[in-house]
């Protein structure tokens, strides 16, 4: 079995004028937590999508778990697993009658009420969807994502709307897969969500990869330049370098005592993100 | 956390611990076909707006002609036998044309498609499943139709094998020509709200139009020319053959039953709704490119 999960090259998708996704590459091994970053419209849902075969791509090509996703089969199908972003209608039927009946699509499924139990729902295993809050809409959703015990799993923005503790148990849910073999693949425009769940994290902004790093060095942060500031005869001065220590020293010399108003400042993981993806504003509706 | 299985217990991350477990064959389109067919009925029984309203509306049309229209005009018969034909025909093309396209429509456009199309279900279980709800509804509505007719207001129903015959196969073909195109429709939809405008105008326009109401004999001929293009007022006129004495062919357009045309006609709707069908059908919404 391929160490390679995931293999992308050179992936685009157009819509009319606009290129949702232009020119995507990267490869995802087998067992990694890879998350997409980027704000609304960046093209993170539009590629996603043209992996789990639901979208066709304008050019270049994917392979995903050795298959191309624009042809691959229920086979196939069967050894993914997919929590789509937008809203999905489920059967309005008890919550465990849903889970059980998808169970059946799969060949090799999970025990419907361990799943239920697994994503937190036990409580609500005889409650129809629709009376569900929202954040155990979305446990619905991840059931039905795992339900085929899936070697690659795609989770399209799972968090959003959760309330920071829902968040926390959800995260936990997710590395609890992780630590299963499951691959998986995650957007986000949540920062510290990749920061705490993905392996490697891949910022991406108007179709296009900015980074694509671990969320430790991403952006050459260990590396970055920091800036040194003080103040200076009534005036504010910066410089940025890097080596802060020796700048640092060369001032103490330089002031008799204190040093008026010193910092030193690294960039935060949260202002290089930002940095990123600064110069790549696109319309909201790309984002679907 | 526990871990869902016995045999994939927590252990660190390494060679595809999932991906190293036989997976065997993939499940067949049958048994997820009739899976889906069951769940359908279930969560049909769940939305009582649509039990009302959808299955309901024909019996209670009944329920109404034949209380207040018996002997108000010559029918030569009870209002009820006289209606009962044609409102079965109205009945089986709720429960398959306006059943599956609105909720085909809502499903599509509130991503339960776009779900399984996630999964390995192939797409012909969703259609297997589909066929089963609108069987199970159709076989009810006709059960319904005819028992209330019958206990309530004495009913005289056929009593002879091949006038049942032809109820059985106007009742076959018409369900599966109507439930056709109502899946055909719902493709034409962008998207809940729009298919029900897509679905019921055109299905009420129909009733006034094919001699479910108004007789055959009291419609302009351009209008019976119109209305003839489509597959109510073939099963309404088969449904009368089924139905009536044979006395009553001199009141048809050609003074006949003509099952003949009354096979041919729903039979091409059929073909016809399977074409469009296959070539319109979409698991996506227009703006999922």
């Amino acid at each position: 079995m391929s160490g390679t999960v995931i293999e992308v090259e050179g992936l685009t998708k157009r819509y009319g004028d606009n290129d949702a996704v232009a020119g995507i590459d990267l490869s995802v091994p087998r067992g990694e937590v890879f998350s997409f970053l980027g704000p609304n419209g960046a093209g993170k849902t539009t590629t996603v999508e043209i992996l789990e075969g639901f979208r066709t791509r304008t050019g270049g090509s994917a392979r995903v778990l050795g298959r191309d996703p624009g042809t691959a089969g229920a086979d196939w199908r069967a050894r993914i697993g997919i929590v789509w972003q937008k809203e999905t209608m489920v059967p309005k039927l008890p919550v465990r009658d849903v889970v059980r009946h998808f169970a059946g699509y799969y060949p090799l499924a999970h025990d419907p009420d361990e799943v239920v139990e697994m994503v937190g729902l036990a409580e609500k295993a005889k409650a129809m969807p629709d009376s569900l809050s929202g954040g155990q809409r979305r446990r619905l959703d991840v059931a039905l994502g795992i339900i085929g015990r899936p070697e690659l799993l795609f989770l399209d923005e799972p968090t959003t709307g959760f309330d920071p503790r829902a968040r926390r148990e959800f995260w936990e849910l997710i590395q609890g897969l992780a630590r299963e073999g499951t691959t998986i693949v995650l957007t986000t425009h949540y920062l510290e969500e990749a920061e705490f769940l993905a392996d490697r994290v891949c910022v991406i902004a108007a179709g296009r990869i900015r980074a694509l790093d671990t969320p430790a060095s991403l952006g050459g942060r260990a590396s970055a330049q920091a800036t040194v500031a003080w103040s200076e005869e009534g005036a504010r001065r910066e410089v940025r370098t890097e080596e802060p220590t020796r700048t640092v020293a060369e001032l103490s010399a330089r002031f008799p005592g204190e040093i008026p108003e010193l910092s030193v400042h690294r960039p935060t993981l949260e202002e290089i993100y930002l940095g990123m993806i600064e110069d790549a504003h696109v319309p909201e509706e790309t984002a679907v | 956390m526990s871990t869902p299985t016995t045999e994939t217990t927590a252990v660190p991350r390494t060679e595809g611990t999932v991906a190293d477990i036989p997976r065997g064959r993939p499940v067949g389109a049958l048994r997820i076909g009739l899976s889906r067919g069951w769940m359908e009925i279930r969560s049909f029984g769940r939305e009582w707006e649509s039990v009302v309203f959808t299955f309901s509306l024909p019996t209670l049309i009944l329920i109404m002609f034949a209380a207040i229209f018996d002997g108000m005009f010559d029918m030569g018969m009870p209002a009820v036998d006289y209606y009962l034909p044609g409102i079965i025909a109205m009945g089986l093309m709720s429960v398959s044309f306006q059943t599956l396209g609105t909720a085909i429509a809502a499903e599509r456009d509130h991503g339960a498609l776009r779900r399984v199309r996630g999964t390995p279900m192939p797409p012909s279980s969703y259609f297997i499943g589909k066929t089963v709800l609108i069987m199970f509804l159709a076989s009810g509505q006709l059960i319904l139709l005819l028992g209330v007719a019958a206990l309530f207001f004495d009913a005289s129903l056929p009593t002879d094998a091949s006038s049942w015959a032809t109820i059985v196969w106007v009742f076959a073909l018409g369900t599966v020509g109507c439930a056709l195109l109502g899946i055909a429709v719902s493709s034409l939809a962008r998207s809940a709200q729009a298919a029900s405008a897509v679905v019921v105008v055109p299905f009420l326009v129909l009733q006034f139009t094919s001699g479910i109401f108004v007789p055959v004999m009291a419609l302009p001929d351009w209008v019976l020319t119109g209305a003839s293009l489509f597959p109510l007022l073939w099963m309404a006129q088969g449904m009368r053959a089924g139905f009536f004495p044979d006395a009553m062919a001199e009141m048809e357009r050609n003074g006949a039953w003509d099952l003949h045309m009354v096979a041919i006609a729903l039979g091409a709707w059929c073909v016809v709704g399977l074409v469009v069908t296959l070539a319109t059908f979409r698991w996506k919404t227009r703006k999922d490119g």
